[in-house]
């Protein structure tokens, strides 16, 4: 076991790199870039600018500048934002937890709803239940997320009021009311919409992985068995048959994390949530290429790292499971 | 063939229904021209953000455009880029997945950890970084930028197509049928296309209609944030482009071209859904 994530460890590095390289050659094949303020800068001469150009070190060729990037990367040099002239680790270090609090509260939001209801319209297959379960995942699926959160603003802010106050029933952006002191409620108040936002097309997809996998297990032989000797519906239920359904699952959370990275991307983007998916668009429209580069780098390297978290609790989960 | 094909796709009543929308939505779009008296490109400041009355059936725009127009002329650029990032997906998927199911060896490895290097990088990362690079070649055949979007959105979708046809292929090249081709003196090029690749044709044709469905989902959102097809060409994402800001005064702004948007891509997933019940007959639902 030890020795088989040492080796998934060890070949996830190249698979860095060469990430890495990609999205820097990507970069450098885009125009505008460091020197693209100053083009159209009347003070410059040819020579400011070619000193300039010296200076940064963006004469020289290519694959020199990469491996600097990249000996600068590994001693924690991430470079400087070049819109707020900030340490990119500084800017990230901002944005990151923001994001992983608004993606793990709707992760943790989203099983707790998706496995129970998997279960039970796998349990109940074909009954009027799961029908209408299959049925509202299916659509789930089908939502575009930027405007199912548009959708959400209209009825949650804007339609609905507070009978009482007349106020909005739930903040329409933002991760706390700004001026305000920290209050618990405040925060989770902000959390409401964006929370929805992402877990109702996340829970669409995870009822029917669940509901799948389920179906596929309890139309295996050791469940007739279970059923057999005796045992209770129940705790052949959860012992034997959930147990094993749930693997798949496991698998299947980790490969999907790059998509929680797209729907954190258009959560932030119209909830105005501070984190890295709109830091991602802002640097975009900016040409900021050290953010950008390192918000891909840092997502890359998540799931990668989620994908080797995935194989080895497979491993640990599934005894039939054998790594030489 | 066709025949029992269809007879168990329409046993799938919503596949058929969706596959009536579809084409309703299509036909629709394409002769948006003709269908409707409005430009939809022309901003007509007299009738800005009307509710929807019987002059304009969906209300107009912020530039007083009618909205039923721009949807169903956005129609044709979303659904045209649905369809062409599926067929190039489809082509390099299948070519990728192909050619390393056949020759296995370090043709497998290679491609394969091209394909799970292209699944490490957060797609919409990399598919901004794409049409910002494509954006800078301006290629005057299609207008607003539509090709550079498909070209990046083919690029960053063939993977599942192609760990499908190599899936396929690894079964398939084992068959007696491939070693009766190669004693006839057929050659590998041949052997892959006439004789494995209709094999194979089944889990690609579902593969390949669900995936008309996401790229137009991947379209609607790329042109929501801003890096998509630009304006002032319609598109059903980019409609929505500035929705959030008038979404309190003209909420059907928001509310419609979304609307098309669900429409269209979960008919297309119900039309997939059903292709995969009749074509392949282990398959229960």
């Amino acid at each position: 076991m030890a020795a088989y994530t040492g080796r998934r460890l060890l070949q996830a590095i190249p698979l860095l790199v060469l990430i890495s390289l990609l999205v820097f050659v990507l970069l450098h094949l885009i125009p505008g870039g460091p020197m693209a303020a100053y083009g159209n800068n009347p003070n410059m001469t040819a020579a400011d600018f070619a000193r300039l150009e010296h200076d940064l070190g963006l004469d020289a060729p290519v694959h020199v500048q990469y491996l600097r990037w990249l000996g600068a990367l590994l001693r924690g040099d991430w470079g400087y934002s070049l819109a707020s002239k900030r340490p990119v680790l500084v800017e990230i270090g901002d944005r990151l937890p923001n994001t992983i609090y608004l993606l793990s509260i709707s992760l943790a939001v989203t099983l707790g709803i998706a496995i129970p209801i998997g279960i039970l319209s796998a349990v109940r297959q074909y009954s009027v239940l799961d029908h209408a379960v299959t049925t509202v995942a299916f659509a789930g699926q089908s939502v575009p997320i930027f405007w199912f959160g548009l959708m959400l603003i209209i009825v949650f802010h804007v339609v609905l009021r507070n009978p009482i106050s007349g106020a909005p029933l739930a903040p329409g952006g933002g991760m706390y009311t700004l001026g305000e002191p920290f209050s618990l409620l405040d925060r989770l108040h902000h959390l409401i919409l964006p929370v929805s936002m992402l877990a109702v097309v996340g829970t669409a997809t995870y009822t029917r992985y669940m509901r799948a996998s389920m179906l596929e297990v309890i139309g295996q032989d050791y469940i007739r068995t279970a059923h057999a000797k005796g045992m209770p519906a129940r705790r052949v239920l959860w012992h034997h048959a959930f147990r094993n359904a749930a693997i798949p699952v496991v698998t299947i959370l980790a490969l999907e994390v790059p998509v929680l990275f797209n729907g954190a991307v258009f959560t932030e983007t119209i909830f105005s949530w501070p984190g890295m998916g709109r830091l991602f668009i802002e640097s975009a429209f900016r040409y900021d290429y050290a953010l950008l580069m390192a918000i891909i780098l840092i997502g890359a390297t998540l799931t990668i790292v989620s994908n080797l978290l995935a194989d080895i609790a497979y491993a640990y989960l599934d005894p039939r499971i054998h790594y030489g | 063939m066709v025949g029992v094909t269809w007879r168990r796709f329409s046993r799938h009543r919503m596949a058929v229904i969706s596959l009536g929308l579809v084409t309703l939505l299509a036909l629709l779009s394409a002769l948006a021209p003709w269908l409707s008296r409005y430009d939809p490109d022309k901003p007509q400041l007299s009738t800005q953000l009307q509710p929807p009355s019987g002059k304009h059936l969906l209300g107009t725009d912020d530039l007083g455009r009618d909205l039923l127009t721009r949807i169903l002329f956005g129609g044709r650029i979303s659904m045209s880029i649905g369809v062409l990032a599926m067929l190039l997906a489809v082509v390099i998927g299948t070519t990728v997945g192909a050619v390393a199911g056949y020759y296995g060896g370090w043709a497998d490895n290679l491609l394969m950890r091209l394909t799970d290097l292209m699944l490490s990088i957060p797609s919409l990362f990399l598919l901004i970084l794409m049409t910002l690079l494509l954006r800078t070649f301006p290629v005057p055949v299609l207008r607003g930028g539509v090709l550079a979007i498909v070209l990046a959105i083919a690029f960053l979708s063939w993977m599942t197509v192609a760990r499908l046809v190599r899936a396929a292929f690894l079964s398939l090249k084992e068959g007696v049928f491939v070693e009766a081709a190669r004693a006839l003196g057929a050659g590998n090029a041949r052997i892959i296309v006439r004789h494995v690749l209709p094999g194979a044709a089944s889990p690609i044709i579902v593969a390949a209609t669900l995936r008309v469905a996401s790229s137009i989902i991947t379209e609607s959102g790329l042109s929501y944030l801003g890096f998509g097809v630009q304006l002032p060409t319609p598109t059903w994402g980019n409609m929505l482009r500035n929705a959030q800001d008038q979404m309190i005064v003209a909420p059907w702004t928001a509310i419609f071209p979304g609307v098309f948007i669900f429409f269209a891509v979960i008919a297309i997933n119900y039309v997939g859904d059903g292709l995969r019940d009749a074509l392949d007959p282990r398959h229960v639902r």
